[in-house]
């Protein structure tokens, strides 16, 4: 894991006490509110529904279990004792209040946390893989690089003013688990011939204009990488719209001029920014690996297990994924149990969850897209032991990718931009589906929801996607199939006209029942949509 | 009726206007007819106030009760959890929102 050095913690703090002067200088009515709020945003602080809320940065979706119990904390005395794990990796806290904000970020960064680059039109915290450094499919560890691209986009003077927000994600495996093509830039890191390098996909994104990103690179090596990434930035920062909000991200830029004008432009930078020797000299590049270097793992860790209890047992075929070191497992916690609020955890699950990586899994958690929580390298003779203190806490649904393990916004119960509410919507599917014999005979099903457009809930990227719509006033929600966020990226479609809370649920009920009519052997829910098409399940909808 | 609402400045708390002063509760809030947003510029200049804005209410027997579903889920709480909203012990809260 990275650990700040002196001109981290530095800037860090700076930046705290700057803030505590701009909240001091606004609360006097020295600033006026049009002054103030881009001053807050660029400290992750909205004005939401109900009160403010702080979007706390969580690099690559990696923490200690230190961080985690100051999430724990902050949560327990300045919020209401819960926080919401959020598709970009990051936790969101609902009810700050904003007197009490200076000390929250005083305290976040006794931990080396932060809310910077959490909002406004600059490069976004990155994500990756929640399996980094642990899966067995990788070439390398992600987050070397997803850190090195930290450390140049945080307060890049070119890049903190660019035509719209910008999100980068890198992942090492041919199994995408971050859903890098529907980023404004993916990278994917492979190996050919012996060398590391990167696949570069350009112009993905969800939101109002849903599109998957082109691959613009087949390979750049791993030690021209930045230069890239700032040649694409580059074009995009000369290029993009800044006089039309909606066809202002990078997405746009690519579709308007094509694909191959884009290249050509950034292959054309890129040639000029080599030269600048902005890649690090190795031996900063060393130092950042080495703390992603791999834990002391056991060399000899048993790799037997003892299965007789049939609940444990469901669990580890379901939350359970294989490690690259022998004796060693991925441990997935759901925050879905049925009827619950994707994403949230209280304090006490949130200590729990830290204690328990302290304890068993090198004092390491990851934040998934999915919004669930991972201890990455767990010895397979702990198991057991983890899952009971999960179970007695509520954090052992047994639901990994099932339909019950609903991606859900916050929707119109706590977002000022929403038009429909969305956890309700996942906390009546969860108990639809909460047989869970059910959920294992569908087998893996993404399904995501979104209170509106901007598709914070993934919608376009779900098995089942649900999206929120104001129909004159009341709620109304659109279903759509065929979307994927995975390696096998797509979009869905949309199956017709909306339904209400309780219609949109018998929907996906009719298509789940039509689906386990028609499915042939070993096919997942999607496998067997791109088979039949959307016609059958437009049937069973609709009759 | 019209209401005029906002976020207290400090806290972020959803407020309502009362006529005289601002209140946490819906039920306090008194029609401001078509002076919302004069009011709505002053208070905000003497700090009371963030984000003021004029809604659309009527009057029921439980006092107002605003058109508009988003200011219906301000005026109480987010629907999906009683224990945060201003009625925790009214498990038929949500209720009043839909
Ligand atoms: C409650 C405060 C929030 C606000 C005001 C907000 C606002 C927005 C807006 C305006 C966009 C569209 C930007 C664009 O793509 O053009 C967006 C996108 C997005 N938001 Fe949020 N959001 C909020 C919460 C969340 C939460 C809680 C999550 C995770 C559960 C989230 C995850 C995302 C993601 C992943 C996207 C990108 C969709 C894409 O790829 O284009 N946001 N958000
Ligand atoms: S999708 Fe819309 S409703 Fe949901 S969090 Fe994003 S902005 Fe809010």
């Amino acid at each position: 894991m990275y650990k700040y050095d002196q001109y981290d913690q530095q800037m860090v703090d700076n930046r705290v006490e700057e803030f505590r002067d701009q909240v001091k200088r606004r609360l006097s009515g020295q600033i006026t509110e049009d002054q103030f709020k881009p001053l807050r945003l660029m400290n992750g602080l909205y004005l939401q529904l109900h009160a403010y809320m702080l979007r706390v940065a969580i690099p690559y979706g990696t923490l200690d279990s230190r961080q985690m119990r100051m999430l724990a904390h902050i949560a327990r005395k300045y919020d209401r004792d819960y926080g919401h794990f959020t598709t970009r990796q990051n936790l969101q806290f609902n009810w700050i209040k904003l007197e009490d904000t200076p000390d929250i970020l005083a305290e976040l960064a006794t931990v080396e946390m932060h809310a910077i680059q959490t909002s406004g039109n600059c490069i976004r915290n990155i994500s990756s893989d929640q399996y980094a450094g642990a899966a067995a499919d990788e070439v390398a560890d992600p987050r070397v690089w997803a850190e090195l691209l930290r450390q140049w986009s945080t307060f890049h003077p070119e890049f903190s003013y660019l035509p719209r927000k910008f999100k980068i994600a890198v992942i090492a495996s041919g199994e995408d688990r971050a859903a890098m093509r529907l980023h404004d830039i993916g990278i994917q890191l492979v190996e050919r011939d012996g060398v590391l390098g990167g696949k570069i996909f350009v112009g993905g994104g969800m939101g109002r204009t849903p599109m998957i990103a082109h691959e613009i690179r087949d390979f750049v090596t791993a030690d021209d990488l930045l230069s890239y990434v700032e040649a694409c930035l580059r074009v995009y920062n000369r290029y993009g719209r800044r006089d039309n909000i909606y066809k202002a991200r990078i997405k746009i830029l690519l579709h308007e001029i094509g694909a191959d004008a884009y290249r050509e432009q950034v292959e054309q930078e890129f040639a000029h920014v080599k030269a600048l020797g902005i890649d690090p000299p190795k031996a900063e590049f060393d130092r950042i690996a080495a703390m992603f270097a791999p834990p002391a793992f056991e060399a000899d860790a048993p790799t037997e297990l003892d299965r007789s209890d049939p609940d444990f047992a469901l669990w580890l075929d379901q939350n359970v994924k294989p490690h690259k070191q022998a004796g060693y497992a991925i441990v997935n916690i759901s925050l879905k149990p049925t009827g619950g609020i994707p994403g949230d955890a209280t304090s006490a699950q949130i200590d729990l969850m830290a204690d328990l990586a302290e304890r068993y899994s090198f004092d390491e958690l990851r934040i998934t897209h999915a919004q669930n929580v991972v201890l990455p390298h767990v010895r397979s003779a702990d198991l057991h032991a983890i899952w009971q203190r999960l179970d007695e806490a509520g954090l052992a649904p047994a639901n990994l990718d099932l339909i019950s393990d609903i991606i859900a916004c916050p929707g119109l119960d706590y977002c000022s931009l929403a038009n429909a509410r969305s956890i309700p919507l996942a906390q009546k599917i969860t108990e639809r589906y909460s047989d869970p014999a059910k959920q294992r005979d569908i087998g893996e099903l993404k399904l995501k929801i979104s209170g509106c457009i901007n598709a914070c809930g993934h919608h376009h990227a779900g098995h089942i996607g649900i999206l929120g719509v104001d129909k004159k006033g009341t709620e109304n929600y659109q279903l759509l199939l065929g979307g994927s966020g995975a390696e096998d990226v797509s979009l869905g479609k949309i199956t017709g006209p909306g339904f209400d809370e309780d219609g949109v649920v018998d929907a996906i009920e009719r298509v789940t029942d039509k689906y386990l009519v028609v499915r042939e052997d070993g096919e997942r829910f999607i496998d067997t949509y791109r088979r039949v098409g959307m016609a059958p399940f437009k049937e069973a909808i609709y009759g | 009726m019209k209401l005029l609402t906002g976020n207290d400045l400090p806290t972020g708390d959803v407020i309502w206007w009362t006529g005289s002063g601002w209140s946490r509760h819906i039920e306090d809030a008194g029609d401001v007819a078509d002076r919302g947003e004069a009011i709505g510029r002053a208070e905000e200049s003497v700090q009371h106030v963030t984000g003021p804005y004029v809604i659309d209410a009527k009057i029921t027997a439980d006092g107002p009760r605003p058109a508009h579903i988003k200011d219906r889920i301000r005026a109480l709480g987010p629907t999906v959890r009683p224990d945060l909203t201003l009625k925790p012990a009214d498990p038929e809260a949500g209720s009043w929102v839909i």
